[in-house]
């Protein structure tokens, strides 16, 4: 201690001198302290802030598209237009201009509107399939022709962003989808009372249109939900086979590790390379028909089987040794003990990992698109092999349609397809609380 | 429907060998005398009268096709047969489509209206031939195993390794699928290096897969050189590396080391409601929100963003990461022994200091580890590169302008094509086969970097 004070040449002792030097740097430390503190906060801050920012932008693009724009109009079942002959028969009934109808109905609320083009601008108003609507109408109750009867329509995809304010009225008229002279009609009817929202029902009742006042999730929920069954019907199975295999029979050997090694290998492959393999097995192979649900419901098993496995394994690892060995102790053989005792002691931990599994199936998007579930279906599916697509399937392919109406259709569905994960996870969160068991 | 009825026949089967098992347990002294319990032998039956038959099935049903192929083909008119493999081939295509309903390419010719019919006879035929057979040896099965039920048989032990094997069955899938991606991959990757040199394909620094569809056209000839795709991936995937790991490294270690308890069961669970939510979303969010802030405030610096820049899909991808690497070194750090992190304290380092130079090298090779498994996430993910980055094969370094992504290409060559013969969508099986074989490399030399630490503390 004296030869570190000779050294030094300074006053006091080798401690005092080292106290003195940490007491100095101690302020620096302890901002330096402060700052890493701070840093840590702000990660995990920035991380809840992407949250928050991603599910508000979500909602609030795509709140509006719940509500659905209507306009009532009107109409008179001109019997000049629809049977010009007089008669009746289904087919003259069918062929009707009911165009005509609408048009001319609006052209009565509007006389000043007059010509060709005006007329075309008047019926752009209603959507496409407002002609379709009369027509069942007249159809159902030929009845009709020559009243005059007021009519819902569904406004068409550009008057329903105008009244829920999407199309800016301020930019210049030749960059809006709607013209001047169509904003003031639309005015003009809502003064009158004519315009209304109703909640949207096309949307959860209608497959895939081109028109989005049409254009409704049904069919891609149905898809999914056929893909999910095709996944949950072979995947939880054959997962539990398993993972039961691997953790109660398998003997230390090669072939298990090898085995073992597969399955965390599959978990991390990129989703799109299993994609690759139901193209080249699935379809090309085994000639399954492309776009069908059964398809995607096989490669999505293969994607959710490693999730599975292992979520089950842990499951199974957790029920304590002693069941097995009193289960063996009063003579059951080594299947009955797996299947009558220790399989129901780690089925909630199965179960958990199961939703979980089919949650990230719902989710996923990238290998349907190899398997041909992109096709644009307008039908909804009702069997394993029509053609379907998929809810998020559908979300990208609302995403890069140009129409300003899909944003919020496209928002609106991510909204349901986070629903549907929202109410999953809670599932096998509840699982979990209620059939935990610490042993 | 076949297979509705096997089942039926197999319940039977469980019922009957049941009673039978009682009954001839009834002649010998009582139930007590049978080496099993009644239901095992049931079992026993029922596996008996299910088990072949459906073997036999499958079997049938995955001949059938050739079988009945040939079997018309060789009933052609012998004008037909003339014709080039290719072209007998077409006219069977035709035939198939015509027995299942489909639109049937240009005319039908009476050749192939007889072809459909005579196969419709067969296909007729085949079925009543396939139901007798299956029959039959389910009958055969019921009364073997009719026979051999008596008190000695061990009919639990037989029963219970049918089970067993079914269970190894289960296990073995996984295996079989990493042989069919690999085969599957591999096999036309082989059949696009034929017709494009691997060369060419892993060092060419053009990428233009459009095949001409006349010989004159221009710029037909197609360019499949793969770097750019390459430097496209490594810039996305780097970008989101770059946002992902200090921000999850840092939530890791503030949730690890200074959150109190209340604050950590909150943000734990709600950072990981960002891993949960599926990739289109982030996609649509890239492509429709961020991709046009960062355009506009680039023009508001006067900075020229391409509309699909690099970035607005990196940073997304990023964010979508954070909660992988930050869980994955949130477990790496709660191994290191607290022991290391007491002795630190002990000689007066500050929490930051132990965190910094005990902790985080002690937690290296498993935050090393994380980190090369998120890059390989970050590599095979598709969504948000196909929704908000551009189609166009830059070579550039500049996060600013689009590039494209190895997946990218994947997705764009592979959508809407029916044929699977032309090096345009072959291409996307040997990228794909690249994709697999470099995410494969990260993933084997993360898990065993991870597998090591874990032991070393354990």
């Amino acid at each position: 201690m004296s030869s570190g004070s000779e050294k030094s040449g300074g006053p006091g002792t080798l401690v005092e001198q080292t106290t003195a030097k940490v007491n100095a740097s101690l302020p620096k430390r302890y901002r330096a302290e402060r700052r890493f503190r701070i840093y840590g906060l702000l990660s995990v801050m920035l991380g809840l802030f992407f949250l928050a920012f991603l599910l508000f932008d979500i909602v609030s693009k795509g709140y509006t598209a719940f509500q659905q724009t209507y306009v009532e109009l009107d109409i008179y079942f001109d019997p000049e237009v629809i049977t010009p002959d007089g008669s009746l028969d289904p087919e003259t009934l069918r062929r009707a201009n009911y165009n005509a109808l609408i048009r001319e109905s609006l052209m009565y609320l509007f006389p000043g509107a007059s010509g060709r083009s005006d007329r075309r601008a008047l019926g752009a108003l209603v959507s496409n399939s407002a002609p379709f609507k009369l027509q069942q109408m007249v159809m159902d109750k030929p009845g009709l022709i020559g009243q005059t009867a007021r009519v819902t329509l569904l406004a068409s995809d550009d008057s329903d962003m105008l009244m829920k304010g999407k199309i800016s009225r301020s930019v210049p008229e030749s960059e809006r989808r709607l013209s001047d002279m169509q904003i003031a009609w639309l005015d003009t009817l809502e003064d009158r009372g004519r315009v209304e929202k109703k909640f949207n029902t096309t949307f959860f009742s209608h497959g895939d249109s081109r028109d989005p006042e049409l254009a409704g999730i049904w069919g891609a929920m149905k898809g999914s939900f056929y893909m999910l069954v095709v996944t949950l019907a072979l995947s939880f199975p054959i997962g539990i086979g398993a993972a039961v295999y691997l953790e109660e029979f398998a003997p230390k050997n090669r072939f298990t590790d090898l085995i073992e090694i597969n399955i965390n290998n599959l978990a991390a492959v990129p989703s799109i390379v299993f994609g690759l393999l139901g193209l080249a097995v699935f379809l090309q192979f085994f000639g399954l028909p492309r776009s069908a649900p059964l398809v995607g419901g096989l490669v999505l098993t293969l994607m959710t089987l490693p999730t599975i496995i292992i979520s089950s394994r842990a499951a199974l690892k957790s029920v304590p040794p002693s069941i097995r060995e009193a289960a063996l102790g009063m003579g059951a053989s080594k299947i009955q003990t797996t299947f009558h005792h220790v399989v129901p002691l780690a089925m909630p931990g199965m179960l958990t990992g199961t939703i979980i599994g089919m949650a990230q199936a719902l989710g996923e998007t990238a290998p349907l698109l190899m398997i041909g579930m992109v096709a644009f279906v307008v039908d909804v599916p009702q069997g394993f092999f029509d053609p379907a697509t998929a809810l998020p399937v559908q979300i990208f392919l609302w995403a890069d349609a140009p129409e300003r109406a899909f944003v919020e259709r496209t928002s609106a569905a991510i909204m349901v397809l986070l629903g549907f994960l929202v109410l999953m996870n809670l599932f096998a969160i509840y699982l979990r609380r209620k059939f935990e068991r610490r042993w | 429907m076949l297979l509705l009825i096997l089942g039926l026949l197999s319940a039977a089967g469980f019922m009957l060998g049941r009673r039978r098992a009682l009954s001839v347990a009834n002649a010998h002294g009582g139930v007590r005398s049978l080496h099993s319990l009644p239901g095992h032998y049931g079992l026993y039956t029922a596996i008996w009268v299910g088990l072949p038959a459906l073997l036999l099935l499958l079997l049938w049903k995955s001949l059938e096709p050739t079988i009945l192929t040939e079997m018309v083909v060789r009933d052609l008119p012998p004008e037909v047969l003339e014709l080039p493999p290719e072209r007998v081939g077409l006219i069977m295509n035709d035939v198939k489509n015509l027995v299942a309903g489909n639109i049937v390419s240009g005319e039908i010719s009476p050749e192939i209206r007889f072809a459909a019919d005579h196969w419709e006879a067969l296909e007729r035929g085949f079925r009543w031939i396939r139901t007798a057979i299956i029959a039959a040896l389910a009958a055969l099965g019921f009364a073997w195993a009719w026979r051999l039920i008596s008190p000695g048989l061990r009919a639990r032990n037989r029963v219970e390794g049918v089970l067993r094997w079914l269970l190894i069955g289960c296990s073995t899938i996984a295996i079989f699928t990493t042989v069919g991606i690999v085969l599957s991959v591999l096999f036309e990757s082989i059949r696009f290096f034929r017709a494009v040199p691997i060369t060419e394909f892993l060092f060419g620094l053009e990428w233009s897969p459009q095949i001409a569809l006349r010989a004159d056209q221009v710029g037909g000839s197609g360019a499949f050189g793969a770097v750019p795709l390459f430097t496209g991936t490594l810039l996305i995937a780097g970008i989101a590396m770059v946002v992902a790991a200090p921000i999850g490294l840092m939530t890791a270690i503030y949730l690890a080391e200074y959150a109190p308890r209340r604050v950590r069961t909150v943000a734990k669970p709600l950072l990981e409601i960002l891993a949960g939510i599926p990739t289109v979303v982030y996609g649509f969010f890239a492509a429709l929100t961020v991709a046009p802030m960062i355009r506009n405030f680039g023009e508001s610096i006067g900075l020229a963003v391409a509309s699909e820049s690099a970035l607005a899909a990196g940073l997304v991808m990023g964010v979508m990461i954070i909660p992988f690497v930050s869980s994955l070194s949130d477990d790496v750090i709660n191994a290191v022994p607290q022991a290391m992190r007491d002795g630190a304290y002990a000689l007066g380092a500050t929490k930051s200091e132990t965190t910094r130079q005990v902790i985080i090298p002690a937690a290296l090779p498993g935050i090393v580890g994380g980190l090369l498994l998120a890059t390989s996430r970050a590599i095979g993910e598709t969504m948000i590169v196909v929704m908000a980055a551009g189609l166009a094969a830059n070579l550039t370094a500049n996060p600013l302008e689009a590039v494209t992504t190895v997946t990218v290409q994947i997705v764009t060559l592979l959508v809407g094509d029916q044929e699977f013969d032309t090096p345009k969508t072959l291409a996307a099986f040997a990228l794909g086969l690249v994709l697999f074989v470099v995410t494969l490399i990260l993933n084997v030399i993360a898990l065993q970097v991870v597998k090591r630490y874990r032991e070393q503390y354990e």
